[in-house]
């Protein structure tokens, strides 16, 4: 399979990348070189064999479903941009 | 008195508990060899002296004390991929711009609980996708190893290249790192240094920036094995933080340096020779044999069939799952924020101008092998090839086989800026040909110097082990190690 350029632009609106048209078309060659590369999978015979879920073969470890963490609103805002009373700040999204 | 930096850190442990040199002395000497090698080098994005003194001078109180870590006083360089509290964190990327987390990663947390001493924060490939450091925001990283007789700048490998590179110029006593498809070996290999990634859930991910979850492992980059033993020890542990954390006590490794190989089986899979290895790789793979068989282990030669298909299958398991990992990098909660002229228009431009070349292209094919149609053609025939190459392992470790030996890059260090790897991608990404296996499988695997190809460059061979069997590793590298002998680079910097 290969990628033309409409559907590499679908795929960065889908990744929220903004993309020029320079971008586009050398991106476009870059995955279809990866595309290529990765085809070869498809001589792999995976009849009757389950898709890797865990590498080691362990059950998901579960917590105990108590309050362990919190009251940390100043450490967690502390890295953003944009804050005002502990709140993340971005561009108006309700008109 | 003697240059403090060349001190293994088992030797300066041994002194420091002697009361022969101090903390303090320790860490100045590898601040000022730091001052003086870095604007050379570019290995550390950002030093931390200050707190080093502070750490170290803790420590001299502590060995004074008569209660000493395991780790006491010696001076480590930390990959920018682990979270430091109030300090630069950033993975090497432009998107996490003055991140300083108010957490600390549970491995350096490891760490500083048994003594050790930050120097800074070390450079890296961005998001450590790449195998040259190259792809790094702060310019790539030098190593400290060159061609005889040439002055060529050659890449320290990658992802971990910082920490390599911290290593083989005495930056650092040790390194933390880390490895998703060959990111501690192959820069190991490339600098004559040793590196392990021990098996899938020894160190904990807690408070490490996600790659791709499935395949990141902590691990030192030391060097030599008994350094690497004794820096893995400190790292590991159980840990309730991280889900995939394995309950199982960490070992002494250093106790298992020394021990006779009589009784080992080691394995040799014939499909770990590929077209173009240059025929000194083959001859130092042949010589790792000797000497194997010569410390009294058996050879035998298997078969691991669905290797060559680990690599393309990495090619989407490892993009599919940055993509989502990375998705949160949307300049709202951290980090850089590229105003727009509304909501999606900033993430769009944030996400554009913070992320580099590289990370665009795995967010895309992530992005795309996940996207409606395409999931199954691509990411479950991936995870089922997965499957199978981890089954090649356990058919060879059930026969009987304690651990595989392989050659650890198809090629000793390259050029910055080598012009045939960065016109196209999958060329670069064959650098991980004979690693990438292990990440799939969840297994440990160490990267051991084992000679100097005709131009003087580092070689090392790779030992893969049975899960949580480290030690096997550590006992047989040692054998290399102390057959091949150490390697240091000639000083230019």
């Amino acid at each position: 399979m290969s990628v033309d350029t409409a559907t590499v632009k679908r795929v960065a609106n889908l990744a929220r990348i903004a993309v020029t048209e320079d971008d586009v078309f050398r991106m476009t060659g870059q995955l279809n070189a990866i595309l290529g590369f990765v085809e070869q999978l498809n001589e792999v015979n995976v009849e009757g064999v389950e898709p890797m879920t865990s590498v080691t073969p362990m059950a998901m470890k579960k917590r105990a479903d108590v309050v362990t963490d919190g009251n940390k609103v100043a450490d967690i805002v502390a890295n953003a941009p944009i804050t005002e009373e502990n709140f993340f700040v971005v561009p108006k999204v309700v008109e | 008195m003697t240059d403090l930096t060349a001190l293994t850190i088992a030797e300066a442990r041994d002194q420091l508990k002697a009361k022969a040199i101090t903390a303090t002395e320790l860490t100045g000497a590898y601040i000022q060899a730091i001052e003086n090698a870095n604007e050379a080098l570019n290995a550390y994005i950002v030093t931390t002296p200050e707190k080093a003194l502070e750490m170290a001078k803790a420590s001299d109180a502590r060995l004074a004390a008569g209660n000493a870590g395991a780790l006491e006083g010696i001076p480590l360089g930390i990959k920018d991929l682990f979270g430091t509290e109030g300090v630069h964190t950033q993975a090497a990327s432009h998107i996490l711009d003055g991140f300083k987390p108010h957490y600390e990663s549970t491995v350096t947390a490891n760490l500083w609980a048994d003594g050790a001493v930050m120097l800074g924060k070390l450079n890296m490939d961005e998001f450590a996708m790449g195998s040259s450091n190259e792809s790094s925001y702060y310019g790539p990283v030098k190593n400290p190893w060159r061609a005889k007789g040439s002055n060529v700048d050659l890449v320290p490998g990658g992802s971990s290249g910082g920490s390599a590179a911290a290593v083989a110029a005495r930056l650092c006593a040790g390194a933390t790192a880390t490895d998703t498809g060959g990111s501690i070996r192959q820069p190991a290999a490339f600098t004559g240094t040793v590196g392990i990634k021990p098996t899938y859930g020894r160190c904990s991910r807690w408070g490490i920036v996600a790659f791709a979850s499935s395949l990141d492992q902590a691990g030192p980059i030391a060097r030599d094995v008994r350094d690497a033993a004794i820096m893995l020890r400190s790292m590991a542990s159980v840990d309730a933080k991280d889900t995939t954390s394995v309950d199982i006590a960490v070992p002494d490794y250093e106790a298992a340096i020394g021990k006779p190989l009589a009784g080992i089986k080691i394995g040799i899979p014939k499909e770990y020779r590929v077209d173009g290895m240059p025929e000194e790789i083959e001859k130092l793979w042949q010589q790792g044999i000797a000497w194997l068989k010569d410390a009294g282990a058996t050879i035998v030669d298997i078969s691991l069939p669905h290797t060559k298909y680990a690599l393309p299958a990495y090619y989407i398991v490892a993009p599919a799952e940055a993509s989502s990992n990375l998705a949160r990098y949307d300049g709202v909660r951290y980090g850089l924020r590229v105003p727009g002229k509304d909501i999606v228009d900033m993430y769009e431009r944030t996400r554009a101008e913070g992320f580099g070349e590289e990370v665009k292209r795995r967010i895309m094919i992530g992005t795309y092998v996940l996207s409606a149609g395409y999931y199954d053609a691509y990411y479950l025939q991936a995870q089922k090839v997965r499957t199978l190459i981890k089954k090649d392992f356990e058919d060879a470790f059930h026969a009987g086989v304690d651990a595989i030996l392989t050659p650890a890059t198809p090629s000793a260090a390259f050029g910055i800026a080598d012009q045939e790897m960065n016109s196209d991608p999958v060329k670069m990404y064959l650098n991980d040909i004979f690693t990438v296996t292990v990440n799939m499988a969840g297994l440990p695997g160490i990267a051991v110097p084992a000679g100097l190809d005709s131009r003087g460059l580092p070689l090392g061979l790779q030992l893969i082990g049975r899960p949580f069997d480290e030690e096997t590793l550590f006992q047989t590298a040692y054998v290399i190690e102390q057959a091949a002998g150490k390697f240091n680079a000639p000083k230019w910097w």
